[in-house]
């Protein structure tokens, strides 16, 4: 394909980097992400890939917008209140570019779907909130060596790792298997201040990006922690797991998992 | 053996709200039991029958803990809706 003008022009910062350059703004245009959660990290990892020109998008949320999510979630706005969170952001992405494709995907991911639902995209990028779907998330892009950029959240404080299956090690040798239920809290109880997921949200675009353009480094093997009442960035090294339950040498892990029912009981 | 622990965002509360404290001992289940002193409660989130929890990492210069050392705990998170919770 080729760019129009108007193209030219939306894409120009892009275009001049001698990194990016048409051929990787083309590279963008034709890579397809799937995001799971249309929430606070969602929001600003679809914003900032529908301006960057990322040709389609999927957008994976069952949940309605509720005023409390407004502090942070920042494509979804009073006029959508009480609307599917995939549908609000959408309308929002599709109002900053209309060049990209957006799907909203108004499904909770399960062990049954999830293979489905991303096996034909690039990358994923997990922006979820609980820690059964963010297992089986790594536990399927794992199966499919589909690249994984996570983030997670929580008060001040904010994870990213990239997870590219077979060349690094995936979140089960960071942390092998969930906390039992009710052992970490949630935001709900705990709090988030609503700038974190932007800060946050911003770190895994730039690694879609990355893995896009195949430039620079990506954030494999190590998780990135920020520290919002510091200030401070830190790297801690994550030593692929030979023993991993999923990506190890002799995996144990070899259907997808469906931890939910086990959190739901409690 | 003194060495500063980074207390994750997660545990500040049993700390006080002290996002360094100060804890003694020479490998990582001596320093949790410590802590545990000091601030009890905390080994429980992090460890399990003498064990570090398997969603918790410990981060330290090298693998025995050295005097004046600095160690970091960081827990998985996951924001959001899940119910109940102790940290």
């Amino acid at each position: 394909m080729e760019f129009n003008e108007e193209q030219l022009q939306r894409y120009s910062r892009h275009i001049i980097l001698p990194e990016v350059g048409g051929k990787g703004q083309k590279k963008i245009f034709e890579s397809k992400v799937f995001i799971a959660g249309a929430g606070g990290l969602g929001c600003p990892v679809g914003y900032y890939l529908t301006a960057a020109g990322v040709g389609t998008i999927a957008l994976m949320d069952n949940d309605a917008v509720e005023l409390s999510n407004l502090q942070r979630q920042i494509a979804h706005s009073v006029k959508t209140l009480g609307i599917n969170k995939a549908d609000s952001a959408k309308k929002t992405f599709e109002a900053l570019n209309p060049d990209v494709n957006v799907i909203p995907v108004k499904e909770r991911l399960t062990n049954k779907n999830i293979l489905e639902l991303i096996k034909d995209y690039d990358v994923v990028v997990d922006g979820t909130d609980n820690f059964p779907t963010r297992y089986l998330i790594n536990d399927a892009c794992v199966m499919l060596k589909k690249p994984l950029v996570s983030g997670a959240i929580l008060r001040f404080e904010g994870q990213v790792t990239t997870i590219l299956p077979g060349d690094g090690p995936c979140y089960r040798c960071l942390f092998e298997s969930p906390p039992p239920p009710g052992l970490v809290p949630s935001c709900q109880e705990a709090g988030v201040l609503g700038v974190l997921p932007g800060v946050i949200g911003a770190l895994q675009a730039t690694e879609v990006l990355k893995l896009i353009l195949g430039k620079g480094k990506p954030l494999k093997g190590e998780l990135l922690i920020y520290d919002a009442l510091r200030t401070n960035f830190r790297k801690v090294k994550i030593p692929k797991n030979p023993d991993c339950p999923i990506c190890g040498e002799n995996p144990t892990i070899k259907e997808l998992i469906d931890y939910t029912q086990e959190y739901c009981a409690i | 053996m003194a060495v500063k622990v980074r207390i994750p965002v997660p545990l500040q509360r049993l700390t006080q709200g002290k996002e360094e404290v100060e804890g003694n001992g020479g490998t990582v289940i001596e320093l949790v039991r410590d802590l545990d002193k000091k601030f009890p409660g905390i080994g429980e989130r992090i460890s399990e029958g003498g064990k570090i929890r398997r969603f918790v990492n410990f981060y330290v210069n090298e693998e025995d803990i050295k005097d004046g050392d600095e160690v970091s705990i960081v827990p998985a998170i996951a924001g959001g809706k899940a119910v109940n919770s102790k940290w």
